[in-house]
Formats: C-alpha cells, sequence, structure tokens
C-alpha cells in the first residue's frame, strides 16, 4: 500500500473542502473496497478523509412520502430499518443478498455506490485495463470473461457494476444528493448517477472531484411485491451471474432492473409495459442491443429466465 | 500504476532521507529559495491512535497504512485474530467492534479512535471459556483451528443479530425477525470460510448457544 496522510472531517462540506483541496485525495467510510483496491495499489490515494463523524447516519421521512438515507447509513442497519422492510422490500432484499455479514456492518450507501468493478483483469495490475490505466487496452474482451457485461459495454470495457444494493435504488427511481467542496448541492436520479464505459471507462459516475454523496432519497412506496433473485455461483457471498430486482402488482404490472449484466444497474422502463406479457416480452426489449462474449451470452436467457422465475414468485404469492 | 505517487517510497528516497535526517533535514540542499518541490515525504505518515481492546485502554503511534488487524497482531501481540486472505474474502480476521463484526483487516487501525475492540482473547480465557468457545470444543468445531478465532467471533455476533432483528437472504418474510434456525446460521456465517469444512459442527456450536439444537 502506498503511503498517505489521514484526516478525520467534521461536516460534509469540510470533508468535501478537503478532498476538493488536494491532488490525490479521497473520501474514505466503510474502506472495505477501498482498503482492499489500496492493497493491491489499484487505488494509490495520497490523502483520506474519513467521512465517519459528518453525522449522514440517520433514515428520515421526506415531505413527500419518502425516505430520506445519509450516506454513511450501514448496509446493515439500511436493510434491518423497519420502514424500508415494510414499504421498500426489495432493497432490504437486494442488500442481504450481497457480501457478507461482517462486509454489511461496514459498507455504506454511499460507498456502496462508488464500489469499483470486480472484473479479474481490472484487479490484476498485470493485465491491460482500460478502466484502470486508460489506453492499456482490455485483456477481458477475448479473455476469461464468463461474469463480465453482455449490454452497456464498449469496445474499451466490458466491466459491470458489481452491486446488488444499486439494482434494486434503480429500480425504485432513488435519487443522489450531495456537496461539492464550495458548498454547492445537488440531486441527481440515480439513472444518471453511473455512466456507461465508452472511450472513458475509467469515469464510472458523474460526481465532480470532491463531490460527496450525502443521501439517497427514495420516492414515496410502490407497493406491489417486492422481489430480488440473484445467480450465483454459490449459495452466498459472491457476486451476481445475473439478478433481478423487481416490483410486481396484483395485475402483474410492475418494474423490473437486472444486475450483473452491464456497467450499472440496467433497466428499461419502455419494456416495462411488456410485464403483463411475461418475461420474453420484457427481456427482448431489456437485452436489445446485447453484445455478449462467446463465454457469457448465456447471461442473456438467463436474466429473461429468472425474471420469470420472480413473476411466477409474485404470482404464487398473490394466489397465498 | 505507472505515475508514482509523490508519497511513493522508493529505496533511494528511504537512503536520502535517513542521510538527511542525521543533519537538519528542512532546510533546502543547494542553497535554491525559490519554486522548489515540496521533498518527497522521506517517512511514511504516522499518526496516534487510542482505543479500548479486550476491556484495556491501548495508545499506539502508527503509520497510517497500518489495518486493525495489524495493529492487533503485530503492535499489541494480540495474535489470536488471525490473517488469511487480508482482503475481506476469509474472515479469520473477524473482530468485534463496538459489539459489531467486522473484518479487522479491511479497516484502518486509525479509524477507531475511541471505540471499543474485541477480540477473540477478549471473549473468553483458558480457565474460562465464553460459552460459544466451549461449544466449539464440544461440538469439534474446527480441524486446523486457524480460522477458528474469526468464526467464533462472528458466531457470537450472529446470534446477536438474530435476536435484534437484522434480516437475512434466506427469510421468507423480512418483515418478521428471523430465527435461528441452521439454515439461518448458515447463511450469516458465509463471510467465514473453513477450508478444513468444519461448517456442520459450527452450525450445531451455535444452535446449542442459541437454545435451537435439536
Amino acid at each position: 500500500m502506498r503511503a498517505f496522510t489521514y484526516e478525520r472531517a467534521r461536516s460534509p462540506l469540510a470533508a468535501a473542502a478537503a478532498v476538493a483541496g488536494k491532488r490525490g485525495a479521497r473520501f474514505i467510510a466503510g474502506g472495505t473496497n477501498l482498503l482492499d483496491l489500496m492493497k493491491l495499489e489499484i487505488e494509490t490515494p495520497t490523502h483520506l478523509v474519513d467521512v465517519q463523524d459528518i453525522g449522514l447516519d440517520r433514515i428520515e421521512p421526506t415531505d413527500g412520502g419518502g425516505l430520506r438515507i445519509g450516506t454513511l447509513v450501514t448496509n446493515t442497519a439500511l436493510a434491518a430499518d423497519p420502514r424500508v422492510r415494510r414499504d421498500y422490500g426489495v432493497l432490504t432484499r437486494a442488500i442481504v443478498a450481497g457480501a457478507s455479514g461482517q462486509l454489511r456492518n461496514k459498507a455504506t450507501v454511499g460507498g456502496n455506490l462508488l464500489q469499483r468493478t470486480r472484473c479479474p483483469y481490472f484487479y490484476d495490475t498485470n493485465q491491460a485495463c482500460n478502466k484502470r490505466k486508460p489506453g492499456s487496452g482490455c485483456a477481458a474482451i477475448g479473455g476469461v470473461n464468463r461474469l463480465l457485461g453482455v449490454i452497456g459495454t464498449s469496445d474499451a470495457c466490458i466491466a459491470t457494476n458489481p452491486g446488488d444494493m444499486a439494482v434494486a435504488l434503480r429500480l425504485l427511481d432513488a435519487s443522489v444528493e450531495t456537496v461539492d467542496g464550495q458548498g454547492k448541492t445537488r440531486t441527481m436520479p440515480i439513472a444518471e448517477f453511473h455512466r456507461l464505459p465508452g472511450d472513458t471507462p475509467h469515469v464510472e459516475t458523474a460526481l465532480q472531484p470532491g463531490e460527496l454523496i450525502t443521501a439517497v432519497t427514495l420516492p414515496r412506496p410502490l407497493g406491489g411485491r417486492h422481489l430480488y433473485h440473484k445467480v450465483r455461483d454459490r449459495a452466498s457471498y459472491a457476486f451476481a451471474i445475473v439478478s433481478v430486482a423487481a416490483v410486481i402488482q396484483p395485475d402483474g404490472s410492475g418494474r423490473a432492473a437486472f444486475g450483473g449484466v452491464a456497467p450499472r444497474p440496467w433497466r428499461v422502463e419502455a419494456a416495462e409495459a411488456a410485464m403483463r406479457d411475461g418475461a420474453a416480452a420484457v427481456a427482448a426489449q431489456v437485452f436489445a442491443g446485447a453484445r455478449p462474449t462467446h463465454e457469457n451470452a448465456f447471461k442473456v436467457p438467463l436474466a429473461e429466465r429468472t425474471l420469470a422465475g420472480v413473476m411466477a414468485e409474485a404470482r404464487a404469492e398473490n394466489r397465498a | 500504476m505507472s505515475h508514482p505517487s509523490p508519497l511513493a517510497v522508493s529505496r533511494r528516497v528511504v537512503l536520502a532521507g535517513s542521510a538527511a535526517s542525521v543533519g537538519l533535514s528542512a532546510v533546502p540542499i543547494g542553497g535554491a529559495s525559490q519554486n522548489v518541490e515540496a521533498p518527497p515525504l522521506t517517512m511514511p505518515p504516522t499518526m496516534p491512535v487510542s482505543m479500548e481492546v479486550n476491556g484495556k485502554p491501548v495508545s499506539l503511534t502508527l503509520d497510517t497504512r497500518t489495518t486493525l488487524l495489524d495493529a492487533l497482531r503485530d503492535h499489541l501481540k494480540l495474535t489470536g485474530t488471525k490473517k488469511g486472505c487480508d482482503h475481506g474474502q476469509c474472515g479469520a480476521c473477524t473482530v468485534l467492534v463496538d459489539g459489531v463484526r467486522i473484518n479487522s483487516c479491511l479497516t484502518l487501525a486509525v479509524m477507531h479512535e475511541g471505540d471499543k475492540v474485541t477480540t477473540i482473547e477478549g471473549l473468553g480465557t483458558p480457565s474460562d471459556l465464553h460459552p460459544m468457545q466451549a461449544a466449539f470444543i464440544k461440538h469439534d468445531g474446527y480441524q486446523c483451528g486457524y480460522c477458528t478465532p474469526g468464526q467464533i467471533c462472528s458466531a457470537v455476533a450472529v446470534l446477536e443479530e438474530i435476536k435484534a432483528g437484522v434480516p437475512s437472504h434466506v427469510q421468507a418474510d423480512i418483515t418478521h425477525a428471523a430465527k435461528a434456525t441452521n439454515m439461518e446460521m448458515r447463511e450469516r456465517m458465509s463471510g467465514n470460510i473453513c477450508r478444513c469444512g468444519a461448517y456442520s459442527n459450527i452450525a450445531e456450536a451455535m444452535a446449542e448457544v442459541a437454545g435451537t439444537a435439536s
């Protein structure tokens, strides 16, 4: 690990100003992904600004009938919140499908949105990776890529966003609130938060340097059945090969978002008009334009069948 | 990465720093007074940190890079906590911080100012075992023992998490608190790997402590 200096910020603005004012500075919250990458020298910050004391660790109701989740709320606390379990069950389901108990106790909402890909070529510093070292190429294309992306990828990068929580937040139309080093705040839809790789796969989010996530807000509850199905190589503590987050109403209408298939949580709202026509009709639109590799082409039919399983479970719950 | 950071410590810099520190290290050599680049740091930054470990206050001055795991093992000589993968994948380093289980390898010691840390040494002693330690022995919940301190710290915390109503992936109904079933224990312990494969015995030890043994 490269050497760095460390400070604890006392407010969101102080944290943002500290990172904005120092080249090579980074925020650290739970640290579970950042420290992993620092040990491998994939991340090499020269200064860390610890945000654990900035007071953004509460979940509060919003005037609009939703919830405002402070950026430091841990995965465990968010999944366990009675309001989330009752009104946003897909979020609890997605969170507890990810990582391990130890990691969920440290991982925060803001940090989870910023976690990096687990593409093995990103992790191996001996390999070409445009995300880790812009311009070096992509060893994953033509390499071992069974777990990598099938849609939204580019000729520069086929890495996936590894998150589960983010897939549920995308489904729920969450918003991301931020503050920058000058104290300017903004709110963006989560749909605009994660960027597609294009020619610049190292640029993963819409955040500017020094911009700090302060909260994630959820709009009013949708009702319906909340489901998260995650298909993976072992039954627990593994990243998704394919995951499906869905909210399905009693009449079969609803929403669906997909994880493990793209550089960001993958949702095509226009396809949701076909929810009552079955999984094949939805998946045909969601995965139109997919460009899988020879190793991961199975993900496209797997995603459709996972969605079919989600729909079947919703129907079964309605009958029960 | 190909661009060394200003703080990158090469052998040459360390040697230069050692030589400079013999004399007046702050005086720029060569007489240049303007537009001199800041010299590379000759020593990695250190910081003081105070915490309570197994009920005892401790104060250390550490390289900022020191993980909580390395502070426990190398500086406090509490070698019960084990380093397995050092990347949060195996759970051998699991300790309790303010009663919550975490991977001590994926957190910096300096982030734990004022925290209460409990390691396997703080749960029980050979003459006064924690009930979970006794249950692991009774049910043969280990073979080589390397993952065991992490397994036991995690197991103690899992039963607390179930009592506190923390939900899990295997719950059919997440609106209610889970019961300490075998499936729940298996799911919640998935962050602790045992390459000897003592899993079924670990789950039985946990069931005994939870009062759900069949």
